[in-house]
């Protein structure tokens, strides 16, 4: 029972909010550019994880989870593992269909 | 130990002047409420409506397979019969049954709120229901589906020309009635509770609504694309699960059954939350392991995600994937069983009385668990071979979701009637229901079983004639439960003018929702409650009722 | 009450007059509403996340059986219009930001500035998605409707190191297709429901709501908007960038 009900509501500067924008850009144009390189299979991990470190810029600052409660991180973290279990489990199905196949 | 605690003299009681029944005049007063309870009652009335649609034709079908041949209807009607009895029985009665029913009317008053966190979305919620309602209402009577409840593709896509379309799109819609009910129980448990309302305090009905919330909310979208996908399917011919196009058909089975499995947690764990409540008060005895029941609703909820593909054991999925799979269904079993055996240690040296809420709840402890050790078969590689796709099945899915979450409903409906509408059902009658339900449904699906076993498949109007006889065993049960379904209609309506005035306490319960008056105040509580006993305490109960002034009137 | 008692109703016994009347009667505080009203928000984006999933777990799966048919059906993706509504969803996502701390500063002016900047960018979006869907209408490669796999037998003009399909392997870029306009499809829909909302938003912010101190819808929009902008930022390299070096 941790579960803090009067937490600060925190302000973010418009500051950080041109940061972000920046590296949001900067990042849209990595992903973009590094896609015309011939990586292999490091290819779909860069448009991924780029993806990803983009997207956790929005959510911890542009949806203020950052500066949120623990119940919201948590939801969050919820959504995130649930996406997950439908993937993976899915995937033992697929990947032992045919084993090497795929 | 449990406490003794004398029942209160109900002649002295009144009803109150102010109620949220006599708040507001007028049918506008109750299509534009804001408030939980009125939703309740409407969503009490919608989902009634829809069981007897359901049921009757429940009838149908059971009158159909009275012979072995196809002579009251013809096959294919017989397959829009079982279509529509699984589409308006799953998701317009046992989806919303428990939840939108009782748990919208108690959920607020349990934790001490003055109503839901969003009441505009909860009336959202019964409103998205009746489209939903209603367009599956359409699709029945523009000629109906036939393609089994399950929507299975490329049957669903392209080789039937009944209305998937209006049925997809009524599924969907009343999933985000679904959904909407299941948020607002979320935000109201963990924003709204009273001063002193500790998580450990909660009643368990609060507990196990929770753990359904979850699953509704995380749950349903993907039955909703995937509705989504198989429209778009129809209409345009996108090639998701089309296999001429390369799509693969066992990927709908996957994301159907993703929320179609947890599911049956979503209608069963609300009725277990009932029946923790109903064991607790006639045994007049704190929940045996009020933690661990607690826990294991969450733990139903979680495990829930990992094990739908037990659905798919003889669709072609890998046997790898299968093992993985079965394995984890065994896993449901514990927590399951952690409540059956803590209902039944709560039983234990308490002081237990027999009242109509108590009789359903044994109902549903014995049908349950039966219901339960033979989805344990059903889980297991070997055995689900033999048995899947007949009547084994249907018999393991009436008695888990019939004989245990219809139980549930009526001993809820039973239990808590004096406080939704201030006035007692008729003891003898009622007790006369329950026996009758109980009866009718072991002679209606305990055949079934046999029958499967033998091996008669499910989903066919015709049968071969040595079936008989276990056929005529069902079909006559089904008759004797229509009659105790029929019956509680009856005397539940006549009760609201000619009942026992209840009180505020009938049943000397501990829940914050016996300590108002009954019917309740349109905002539940006349100052917000401070809670300083834990759930469950007869002790606390026996003490104020002691120490309190007789007030009257 | 004991000491573990912790109440979820924040300063439940708070003095009168800090109940404003934006409060609904059935919450203790504005704090309360608030938070309740953040937290409901987060629940309808958790189902949101659940809804793009199971897409999104199609398309691995596809994307795994017929790589060759992924790829080039990738190549015919205009690579600039998706680069281009990347940068303007971004774009849009920093002016709502800017449009939840206008509202914060209790500055109306501003406010509107910005939300109807987001709104614009949202069109924009919205015209660049149609352009490129008309242009897939053109060159066949809506499946069901207008579908042809002539392009993917023959070498893309474009791409000409790229060896052309077999038969078999032509028709799996349906699947592809089918994914693209249900993703895409999806996500517009999404787009345009926030517009139609942004656009009641700034009606409501023109008669000078949300710069009172009650601003939680505009707050919650701006998850949904945000929301909406992740979306796009997982479908833009899974669609368009799949293998652009071939």
């Amino acid at each position: 029972m941790s579960e803090p009900t009067h937490h600060a509501h925190k302000i973010v500067s418009p500051r950080v909010y041109l940061a972000i924008w920046a590296s949001l850009l900067f990042f849209t144009a990595l992903t973009v550019a590094v896609s015309y390189l011939e990586l292999g299979v490091f290819n779909a991990i860069a448009a991924i994880g780029i993806a990803v470190i983009k997207s956790t810029l929005v959510v911890l600052f542009f949806m203020h989870v950052r500066y949120s409660s623990k119940l919201t991180k948590l939801t969050v973290f919820s959504g995130i593992f649930l996406f997950l279990v439908l993937i993976t489990m899915t995937l033992t199905d697929y990947i032992s269909r045919a084993w090497g196949m795929w | 130990m449990s406490t003794i605690v004398s029942l209160p003299d109900q002649s002295t009681a009144t009803l109150p002047k102010r109620t949220y029944i006599n708040n507001e005049y007028g049918l506008k007063s109750w299509l534009l409420t804001g408030d939980h309870k009125r939703i309740a009652i409407l969503y009490l009335i919608s989902i009634t409506f829809f069981f007897f649609i359901g049921g009757a034709m429940a009838g149908l079908i059971r009158l159909e397979l009275l012979t072995p041949q196809t002579d009251l209807v013809a096959a294919d009607t017989y397959n829009k019969l079982f279509t529509m009895h699984g589409i308006i029985m799953i998701f317009l009665f046992l989806v919303p049954s428990v939840p939108a029913t009782i748990g919208n009317f108690l959920i607020p008053i349990m934790v001490g709120a003055k109503d839901l966190a969003f009441p505009k979305i909860n009336l959202l919620s019964w409103y998205l229901y009746i489209v939903g309602g209603g367009l599956v209402l359409a699709a029945l009577i523009c000629g109906g589906v036939d393609t089994g409840w399950t929507f299975t593709t490329p049957l669903s896509t392209h080789y039937l020309n009944t209305h998937v379309i209006t049925a997809g799109m009524a599924i969907f819609v009343a999933g985000f009635s679904s959904i909407f009910t299941g948020l607002n129980f979320i935000v109201t448990i963990h924003r709204m509770r009273a001063p002193g309302m500790t998580w450990f305090r909660l009643p368990l009905f609060v507990w196990s609504h929770y753990a359904a919330s979850i699953l509704m909310v995380l749950g349903t979208p993907v039955l909703a694309i995937t509705l989504v996908l198989v429209i778009l399917e129809r209409t345009i011919g996108i090639g998701v699960f089309d296999p001429t196009k390369g799509g693969d058909p066992l990927l709908f089975q996957h994301l159907f059954w993703f929320y179609s499995h947890p599911a049956v947690y979503i209608m069963i764990l609300p009725g277990m939350g009932v029946i923790s409540e109903v064991i607790s008060t006639f045994s007049r005895k704190r929940v045996f392991g009020y933690t661990a029941v607690a826990f294991s609703s969450v733990a139903i909820a979680v495990f829930g995600f990992f094990v739908w593909a037990h659905h798919m054991f003889i669709m072609g999925v890998s046997n790898y994937s299968a093992l993985v799979f079965s394995l984890l269904t065994m896993l449901v079993a514990v927590p399951s069983a952690i409540k059956i055996f803590n209902w039944a240690a709560t039983l234990y040296k308490g002081s237990i009385t027999f009242e109509t809420p108590m009789l359903y709840a044994f109902g549903f402890m014995g049908l349950f668990t039966i219901g339960g050790l033979t989805g344990v078969f059903l889980g297991s590689l070997g055995m689900d071979i033999h048995l899947t796709e007949t009547y084994f099945v249907v018999a393991h899915f009436h008695f888990v979701m019939v004989g245990g979450m219809l139980m549930a409903f009526l001993a809820g409906v039973h239990f808590w009637w004096p406080k939704m509408t201030g006035r007692m059902y008729p003891e003898g009658l009622s007790k006369l229901a329950a026996g009758t339900t109980f009866i009718g449904f072991i002679l209606t699906f305990f055949p079934q079983f046999i029958v499967g076993y033998l091996g008669m498949p499910r989903r066919y109007a015709a049968y071969p004639p040595e079936f008989q006889v276990l056929n005529v065993l069902s079909t006559a049960g089904a008759s004797v439960l229509g009659i105790g379904y029929l019956l509680p209609i009856l005397y539940l309506t006549w009760s609201l003018k000619y009942g026992k005035i209840a009180g505020n306490n009938p049943w000397q319960a501990t829940g914050l929702e016996w300590q108002i008056q009954s019917p309740p105040l349109t905002e539940n509580f006349v100052e917000t409650p401070v809670v300083d006993y834990e759930a469950y305490d007869y002790e606390w109960l026996a003490n104020k009722t002691k120490h309190e002034v007789q007030t009257v009137g | 009450m004991d000491s573990q008692a912790i109440a979820t109703l924040p300063e439940h016994d708070q003095p009168a007059h800090e109940h404003p009347e934006y409060v609904r009667h059935h919450f203790a505080n504005a704090e309360q509403q608030r938070e309740t009203a953040n937290f409901g928000m987060w629940l309808f984006l958790l189902t949101e996340i659940m809804f793009f999933s199971g897409m999104f777990a199609a398309y691995l799966i596809y994307r795994n059986w017929y790589y060759p048919a992924f790829v080039a059906g990738s190549h015919y993706m205009i690579i600039w219009a998706g680069t281009l509504n990347t940068a303007v969803l971004i774009c849009s996502s920093f002016t709502m930001a800017m449009g939840v701390y206008s509202a914060e500063m209790r500055n109306r002016k501003a406010l509107l500035r910005w939300l109807t900047l987001t709104l614009l960018l949202g069109f924009v979006f919205l015209g660049i998605k149609a352009y490129e869907w008309h242009a897939e209408w053109v060159e066949q490669h809506v499946p069901g409707l207008n579908f042809s796999i002539e392009d993917f037998t023959h070498i893309n003009p474009q791409y000409p190191d790229d060896r052309p399909l077999s038969p078999d392997m032509a028709e799996k870029t349906q699947v592809y297709f089918s994914l693209y306009f249900a993703m895409t499809g999806m996500h517009a829909l999404h787009m345009c429901i926030g517009c139609g909302i942004l656009i009641i938003l700034l009606f409501q912010a023109w008669g000078g709501a949300y710069t009172n101190g009650h601003m939680n819808t505009i707050e919650n929009f701006g998850l949904y908007w945000h929301f909406v902008d992740i979306v796009w930022i997982f479908l833009f390299p899974l669609l368009y960038l799949i293998s652009r070096h071939q």
